[in-house]
C-alpha cells in the first residue's frame, strides 16, 4: 500500500495543486472530480494480473512522472500543418486538454460548449460500471470539455474537426481531452476526433469521448491518432445509440509507444445500429491494444465491426473484441473480424473474441485471420512485371484500404491513407 | 531460337518432377505440351515463370539469348514472358484496372518505352477488353474477386493481350471451362498469333487444341518430353489414351 500511495504521490500532489485552479469547478464536478480520483487512487494502474491488461503492460507509463499540462500555444504553421487533409473551415482545435479556438462559424443546428457553459450532465462521464482507471484518472484532471450538441433533426453534412494537440517539453505531460458528442432525434452529422504531438516530449494523453446517438439519429465518427512514437495515447469511449438510431465509428492509429482504445458501444434501443471499424498500424517498439465492447441491450439490432492491423518491427498488438447480447436482445444480428498483417517475424498479436450471449434468437459471427502476406498474390503480381517492392506496396494498400473504405469523406480517407503510408514508408 | 529449354531438372516439396526436358520454340510458333496427370506439365510452365515453389536443380533455360533462371519473376515478366496462370490468384482490395496499368508501365519502363498516363491505357484496355468479350464491370472489379472460372480464364488472356508477351504460357487455360467460354479465350488467343510471339499451351485435353491449333505438339511423361509430332499426335493421343506412350517411355529409359 505504502509503494502504490509513493507511486501515486505526484498524482496527489497535482490534484491538490489542481483544486486552487478555477478549472477545477465547484459543487457537483468538484465531488465528481474528488470521488474520481479517489478510485483512481484506491485502484491504481492496472497491472499485467488483470485479465483485461494482460497482454498490456502500462508500467511506462505508471512509473513516469507526468506533470499536468500547462496552456501552450500553437503557432499557425503548425495548425495548418495538421489541419492538411482535414476539413478545415469548421475546426475546433484543443491545445494541451484546452479549447484554444472554436471554428468562427460551426454549421447550423450545431453548439458548442466548453466546461465554461456546459451542462452538469455533461461534464460527469456516462461512465458504464467497470469502466478503466483511466476514465476517472480523466475525470480527475481535464481542464475543458468539448460538447458538440447537434440540434433534433440537424442535417450537418460537412464533418467537424476536433483537432487536440499535445505540446510537450522537457517534462513528460498529463493531457486529459474530453469529448462529449450528443447528436439529438433523427439529426445527421460527422465528426473527426483527432490526436496529435508538438514536439518530442514525452506525453501521456488521456481522452475520453462520450456520445449520446437518440433515436432516429445517424451519426458517423472518425478517429486519427497520429502522436509520435515517444507518447502515450489511452482513449475511451462510450456510446450509447437509442431506437432505430446509427453510430459507425472508424479508429485509424498509427501513433504512440502505447495507444490503448477502449470502446464500448451500447446498443440501447430497438433497431439501433453500430459499425466499430479501426486500422492500426505499428512499428519499433510499439503496442497498440483495441479492447472494443458492443453491448446489444435491445432487439433487432444489427452490428458490424471490422479492425484489421498491419504491424512491423518489434511491434505488437492487443485486439479483444467483447459482444454481449442480452436476453431481451432477439433478432440480434453481430458480425466481427479481425485481421493482422505481421511484416516481420519479430511482431506479434494477441487476438480475442468474447461472445457472451444471454438471448436464443441471434446471429453472431466472429473471425480472426493473423498472417503474413500472400505469396500467391505476391507471385501473381510480380509475374506480370510489377517489382517485389511495388507488389508489397499494392498488398499492403488493399489490406489497409478495405477498412478505409468505410471512411465516407473522400479527403479523410485519402488523408488516413497518407497517414498509413507515412507510417510503413510506403510511396503514395 | 526464342526459347531453347536443355537438360531442365527441378523439383517441388523434395520431389523430383523434371528429369531432363528438353525444348525448342521458335517465334511464330505454337507449341502444344500434353501429358497425363502428374507428368509435370504445369511445373514446366511455372518453372518457365519462376515460381518460387520450384527448385531447378540441372540444365538451363535461355530464352531470346538470356539465361531465364538468373532472372526474377518480374524480369521474365518484363522481358516478354507471360503465364496465364491455371489458378488465377484473387486479390482483394486491387482494382483490376489498377493493377494492370502498373503491370503495363513497369513492362514498359523496363523496355525503355513512355509509360501510359490513364487516358490513354483505358483506351488500350477498352479495346482489348472487347477481344474477350469483357465488359467494365469487370475491369473495375478486384482482380478476379468473385469471378467465375471462365471470367478468370478470360482476364488472363485480357492481360495478356494488354501486356503483349513474346513468350505466352498457357497452363491448362482450357480446365474448368464451358463450351462457350472455351471459345471466347480461344478467339482472344488466336487474335494475338503472329510471327513475332511465340506460345506454350499447357493441356490434358485435344479439346482446345480444336480451337487453339498447334503447330507442335510434345506428350510429357514423368517429366521429359518423350514424343513430339504435329498436331495429328494431339489426336492419335485422344484416340489411344495417354496409356498408348508410356511403354514407350519405359522403353526409352532402358
Amino acid at each position: 500500500m505504502t509503494q502504490l500511495a509513493e507511486r501515486h504521490e505526484t498524482y496527489v500532489s497535482a490534484f491538490d495543486a489542481f483544486k486552487r485552479d478555477a478549472a477545477f469547478g465547484r459543487d457537483a464536478l468538484a465531488s465528481a472530480r474528488q470521488a474520481a480520483f479517489d478510485r483512481f487512487i484506491s485502484r491504481g494502474f492496472p497491472t499485467t494480473r488483470e485479465e483485461e491488461w494482460r497482454f498490456t503492460n502500462v508500467a511506462p507509463i505508471a512509473s513516469a512522472t507526468f506533470e499536468r499540462a500547462p496552456e501552450a500555444h500553437v503557432d499557425a504553421a503548425t495548425l495548418a500543418k495538421l489541419s492538411a487533409g482535414l476539413p478545415a473551415d469548421t475546426t475546433i482545435v484543443v491545445v494541451n486538454g484546452r479549447v484554444a479556438s472554436a471554428a468562427r462559424g460551426l454549421p447550423a443546428g450545431v453548439t458548442l460548449r466548453t466546461i465554461r457553459d456546459a451542462r452538469a450532465s455533461e461534464l460527469v462521464a456516462a461512465r458504464p460500471a467497470g469502466g478503466t482507471v483511466f476514465v476517472d484518472l480523466n475525470t480527475a484532471f481535464f481542464d475543458d470539455v468539448v460538447v458538440l450538441d447537434i440540434a433534433p433533426r440537424a442535417i450537418v453534412r460537412e464533418p467537424i474537426h476536433v483537432l487536440s494537440i499535445a505540446v510537450t517539453g522537457r517534462t513528460p505531460i498529463l493531457v486529459s481531452p474530453r469529448l462529449a458528442i450528443v447528436a439529438g432525434e433523427q439529426a445527421q452529422a460527422s465528426i473527426v476526433e483527432s490526436y496529435a504531438t508538438v514536439g518530442d516530449g514525452v506525453a501521456f494523453v488521456n481522452a475520453t469521448t462520450d456520445v449520446h446517438v437518440a433515436p432516429g439519429a445517424l451519426l458517423d465518427h472518425v478517429k486519427l491518432q497520429r502522436q509520435h512514437d515517444a507518447s502515450f495515447h489511452l482513449g475511451g469511449m462510450f456510446v450509447r445509440t437509442g431506437r432505430g438510431g446509427t453510430f459507425t465509428s472508424q479508429a485509424v492509429t498509427v501513433g504512440g509507444r502505447i495507444a490503448r482504445n477502449d470502446i464500448v458501444s451500447v446498443l440501447d434501443g430497438d433497431g439501433a445500429e453500430c459499425t466499430l471499424n479501426g486500422l492500426y498500424v505499428a512499428g519499433g517498439e510499439a503496442l497498440v491494444d483495441t479492447h472494443t465492447t458492443i453491448d446489444h441491450a435491445q432487439p433487432h439490432c444489427p452490428s458490424h465491426e471490422v479492425y484489421k492491423g498491419i504491424l512491423t518491427g518489434r511491434a505488437r498488438a492487443v485486439f479483444n473484441g467483447k459482444i454481449i447480447v442480452r436476453q431481451d436482445a432477439q433478432k440480434t444480428d453481430a458480425k466481427q473480424t479481425n485481421k493482422a498483417l505481421l511484416l516481420t517475424d519479430e511482431a506479434q498479436i494477441n487476438t480475442k473474441p468474447q461472445l457472451e450471449i444471454f438471448a436464443d434468437d441471434v446471429k453472431c459471427t466472429h473471425g480472426a485471420a493473423i498472417g503474413q502476406l500472400d505469396e500467391d498474390a505476391l507471385f501473381y503480381l510480380k509475374a506480370r512485371g510489377i517489382s517485389a517492392i511495388d507488389a508489397r506496396n499494392m498488398l499492403i494498400h488493399a489490406f489497409a484500404g478495405d477498412v478505409l473504405n468505410g471512411v465516407r469523406s473522400d479527403e479523410l480517407r485519402a488523408t488516413a491513407m497518407a497517414l498509413v503510408e507515412e507510417k510503413l514508408g510506403l510511396p503514395a | 531460337m526464342l526459347l531453347e529449354i536443355r537438360d531442365l531438372r527441378a523439383r517441388a516439396e523434395g520431389k523430383d518432377i523434371l528429369k531432363g526436358l528438353n525444348l525448342s520454340v521458335n517465334a511464330g510458333e505454337v507449341h502444344a505440351i500434353m501429358g497425363p496427370n502428374g507428368s509435370g506439365k504445369s511445373t514446366l510452365a511455372r518453372v518457365l515463370s519462376g515460381h518460387p515453389g520450384y527448385e531447378v536443380t540441372g540444365g538451363s533455360i535461355t530464352f531470346d539469348g538470356k539465361d531465364l533462371l538468373e532472372l526474377e519473376p518480374e524480369e521474365r515478366a518484363c522481358e516478354g514472358v507471360f503465364m496465364a496462370f491455371q489458378y488465377p490468384v484473387e486479390i482483394a482490395g486491387i482494382n483490376n484496372t489498377y493493377f494492370l496499368k502498373a503491370a503495363l508501365n513497369a513492362v514498359r519502363k523496363y523496355r525503355g518505352q513512355q509509360e501510359l498516363d490513364a487516358v490513354e491505357f483505358m483506351q488500350l484496355a477498352r479495346q482489348k477488353a472487347k477481344l474477350l468479350e469483357m465488359d467494365q464491370a469487370m475491369l473495375n472489379r478486384s482482380v478476379n474477386e468473385g469471378f467465375s472460372g471462365g471470367e478468370k480464364k478470360r482476364n488472363e488472356i485480357f492481360q495478356m493481350a494488354v501486356l503483349e508477351p513474346r513468350l505466352a504460357v498457357l497452363d491448362e487455360t482450357d480446365s474448368g471451362l464451358d463450351i462457350d467460354a472455351l471459345k471466347i479465350v480461344s478467339n482472344g488467343v488466336n487474335a494475338l498469333r503472329n510471327h513475332e510471339r511465340a506460345m506454350l499451351v499447357v493441356t490434358h485435353y485435344q479439346r482446345l487444341l480444336n480451337y487453339i491449333v498447334p503447330d507442335f505438339v510434345h506428350v510429357l511423361t514423368d517429366g521429359r518430353i518423350v514424343r513430339s509430332g504435329g498436331r495429328e499426335l494431339a489426336l492419335e493421343l485422344e484416340e489411344k489414351g495417354y496409356g498408348w506412350v508410356e511403354p514407350e517411355t519405359t522403353g526409352a529409359r532402358k
